[in-house]
């Protein structure tokens, strides 16, 4: 099925059995999705592979943002600074995933390392755009009445600009966070870790409650993070409901 | 996954477009397989999303799905999407069109709702006032209005499904990533060349889009000029959603 150098690999079918399985019913006749597997091997493969996928997206979105913020910050106070920065960042982001973390293999190896760089590489663009945007887009009396005040430049950047370019930066953060999670399952072409681990798995075991279901969790995760990350920003945001509702 | 790793120089590159030189016929039915590929999810997309867009934006109703597909749409890991596919739809080029569509279905939908809802109700006033009827003000009036936003979206859609249509290697599905995922038989330099073939095609299909755009919009709405490209990474969208 899959069509790749691993194809000639022996017929064997590791994660076939376990717990559930054995020869019975669904497993032994390679059924779309068989809940039995999903159970039996919910505690050796999936949590675990959920557990990792979450970890990897925590680290690419916490690195990528700490980049991408000093950078907007940067091009917020330097207007030369953006040009570069946007095409670098846009540049990385044109590069093929399945490409990029193979690329990347002859420096770094096949390691997390590898995934982190092309998984940060990926989410500057959608962050550097937002936060900027952010900053620019707050108003130019706002930012006058704040020096008006007597605000330093520091005071204003905290209690001013970036309470006002929350909502545009936390909307960059979930877009990161959801682009992520989706090529951090094609991390795993390289280095075994994440739900992209099982999908691969079964692809070339031709297993299919394996892809069928780790592709269904994964589906379920990119779906939970963007509602939960929506629900945070709604939380963290009163000034925009008390705004609206007027 | 990958058996042998390649050493990499910086003459790699130099040897990606030899690569591209030497293996002409090979390059070309696999930019083919996944023009066809990127092609149809675009135009099942395409004749779904537009329409249904421009009629909920006419209505002004239903922003709440409109808006919220594409968020979700965007939340779906394309990979997961196509192993799901494969479980349904079995081996073949299905799986990659279906999990494609997906991906652009909901940019197109959402920005032809929001162009279209967001025309300039005077100019729906105007139109009305001047005895226009209904199916005239849509094709007249709010569609000319709301093709930079309507292309905008299908441009960053086209970008998005011809890079995830790489995806299709992993699968069999044929097209470039065919190359990618098979860095034992056609080296590293194969990897990039067919990389550099997928970014150049992505540019290249919204280029296409972007002179379709020209072509389609009245003379007295032309902007200057032709974007070469523009990826939706905007709040724009997601801020949408928050209202």
């Amino acid at each position: 099925m899959i069509i790749s150098a691993a194809a000639s690999a022996p017929p064997v079918i590791p994660n076939y059995g376990g717990p559930q399985g054995g020869t019975h019913g669904c497993i032994a006749q390679n059924g779309t999705f068989c809940w039995d597997w999903v159970k039996g091997h919910w505690g050796d493969i999936l949590q675990p592979r959920l557990l990792e996928h979450l970890e990897m997206t925590a680290i690419a979105v916490g690195i990528g943002f700490a980049i991408a913020f000093a950078a907007a910050l940067l091009a917020y106070r330097k207007r030369w600074f953006e040009t570069p920065f946007g095409v670098f960042s846009a540049f990385l982001y044109t590069i093929p995933s399945l490409a990029l973390f193979q690329l990347l293999v002859p420096f770094t190896g096949l390691t997390m390392l590898t995934i982190e760089i092309g998984l940060v590489g990926y989410t500057l663009l959608i962050l550097f755009r937002n936060i900027l945007a952010g900053l620019r887009g707050v108003p130019e009396d706002v930012l006058e009445a704040a020096r008006g005040m007597g605000l330093t430049r520091r005071q204003m950047l905290f209690r001013v600009e970036l309470p006002l370019a929350f909502p545009a930066i936390s909307a960059g953060i979930r877009i990161a966070v959801v682009t992520t999670i989706s090529l951090a399952t094609v991390a795993a072409y390289i280095t075994p870790l994440g739900l992209g681990q099982p999908i691969f798995n079964g692809l070339q075991t031709d297993f299919t409650t394996e892809f069928v279901a780790t592709g269904a969790l994964a589906v379920a995760l990119a779906v939970g993070a963007d509602s939960a990350l929506v629900a945070a920003q709604w939380a963290l945001t009163p000034w925009a409901r008390a705004r609206r509702t007027t | 996954m990958i058996l042998g790793y390649d050493s990499f120089r910086p003459s790699t590159f130099v040897d990606a477009f030899r690569f591209m030189y030497d293996n002409q016929s090979l390059m070309w039915t696999k930019i083919v397989e996944h023009l066809v590929i990127s092609g149809e999810a675009m135009g099942i997309a395409l004749l779904i999303a537009i329409p249904l867009g421009v009629w909920l934006g006419h209505l002004h109703r239903g922003s709440f799905v409109a808006i919220n597909l594409a968020n979700i749409g965007r939340a779906l890991p394309s990979l997961a999407v196509i192993a799901i596919g494969l479980g349904v739809f079995g081996i073949g080029t299905t799986n990659v069109v279906f999990a494609l569509v997906i991906l652009a279905f909901p940019l197109m939908l959402t920005n032809a709702y929001v162009g279209v809802d967001g025309v300039d109700p005077d100019a729906i006033e105007a139109a009305r006032g001047m005895g226009m009827r209904p199916h005239q003000i849509v094709l007249k009036i709010e569609l000319p209005l709301a093709l930079p936003l309507i292309f905008a979206g299908i441009k960053t859609a086209a970008v998005y499904v011809v890079a995830t249509a790489t995806l299709g290697g992993v699968v069999g599905g044929g097209g470039l990533g065919d190359i990618i995922v098979n860095q034992a038989s056609y080296f590293l330099k194969g990897v990039i060349a067919a990389s550099i073939a997928v970014a150049v095609l992505a540019f290249a299909a919204s280029f296409a889009f972007s002179l379709l755009q020209w072509a389609v919009t009245p003379r007295g709405l032309r902007r200057r000029g032709i974007e070469i490209i523009e990826l939706d990474v905007s709040p724009g969208v997601a801020e949408a959603v928050a209202t």
